[in-house]
């Protein structure tokens, strides 16, 4: 084992104890923010185990786009939402639990033993120079309809979460400078909204 | 360093978000779990493009897809449990039974 292949074994044994670890976290903490800082942890490691496989510009997209947009997505949401709740007992609570953990832990099973026993098809790895030239070239002669059709879907799912996550009501006595406040904080639902339109919603 | 290793480690994050999926109370770390499903495919796919077809790396262009899917997924996702949230007033996924018979 030369030394190359020695920083490779340990990067990736550190990686995926890390890995492995911070998800558990997330699975398995009772506070949330924790569970969504280890996600951060996740895929800041699945980034490195990128690296390891070659892969330097879906390590960058992984930190970019995980790390930079869907864990502060996250994290506003569970800034928006945040209210202790004790979660109301559940009858066999308990044996649900248990039974997906078995189940999941059979499902290891049966994917380690078909990952050890399968005969893989490896070819020696090929150095390109580089994998961002080769991912252009993919996404702009056989790859362009799927890639298109992406941004299509990004657009369609920019305007849905907008429309999703806009207030239902529209305030009728406020005067129009008004009406563009921020109103997040008092969080009645929309049927006590409908009963009480009387009671001032702003100025909490 | 062989493909194996990177396909058990992509398994074991792949049950474990099953686990967080089925078992997890609040919707935001259910949402969480999704994330860890997708990663673990990433994972797969990067370890295929990398050594059974590296000469022209298809796998990374799926996990490029897969990455921008799962971030229409998220954004999506949290704008539902926002709105969930305001009607209902709880992240409980007991208690998000609208659609169940």
């Amino acid at each position: 084992m030369n030394l190359a292949e020695g920083v490779q074994t340990v990067s990736f044994v550190v990686l995926a104890t890390m890995m492995i670890a911070s998800a558990l976290g997330v699975v398995l903490l009772p506070n949330i923010v924790y569970s969504a800082f280890l996600l951060g942890g996740v895929f800041v490691s699945m980034a490195g185990l990128y690296l390891l496989l070659n892969a330097d510009f879906v390590a960058a997209a992984q930190v970019l786009i995980y790390v930079g947009a869907v864990n502060v997505l996250i994290l506003f949401a569970i800034m928006l939402v945040n209210r202790r709740e004790p979660y109301a007992v559940i009858r066999w609570g308990w044996l649900r639990s248990g039974a997906t953990g078995l189940v999941c832990i059979g499902l290891f099973a049966v994917l380690c033993s078909m990952i050890l026993s399968a005969e893989w098809a490896v070819k020696p790895i090929v150095a390109l120079p580089s994998t961002v030239a080769e991912i252009g070239k993919h996404f702009f002669s056989d790859y362009l309809l799927p890639f298109e059709v992406v941004s299509i879907l990004l657009l369609i799912a920019l305007v849905g979460a907008i429309v999703l996550a806009r207030r239902e009501y529209l305030p009728d006595e406020a005067s129009s400078e008004e009406a563009f406040e921020l109103v997040e904080r008092p969080r009645e639902p929309v049927a006590a909204l409908g009963a009480s339109s009387d009671r001032p919603l702003r100025g909490m | 360093m062989a493909l194996q290793n990177f396909l058990l480690i992509a398994a074991a994050l792949f049950c474990i978000g099953i686990y967080g999926l089925i078992t997890s109370r609040n919707a935001v770390r259910v949402l969480m779990s999704i994330e860890l499903l997708l990663n673990a495919v990433n994972l797969n796919l990067l370890g295929f493009s990398n050594y059974l077809d590296s000469a022209n790396i298809r796998g990374q262009l799926f996990a490029i897809f897969v990455i921008t899917i799962a971030a229409a997924e998220s954004a999506v996702g949290l704008a539902i449990i926002l709105s969930i949230y305001r009607n209902r007033e709880t992240v409980d996924m007991e208690q998000f039974n609208l659609l169940k018979w």
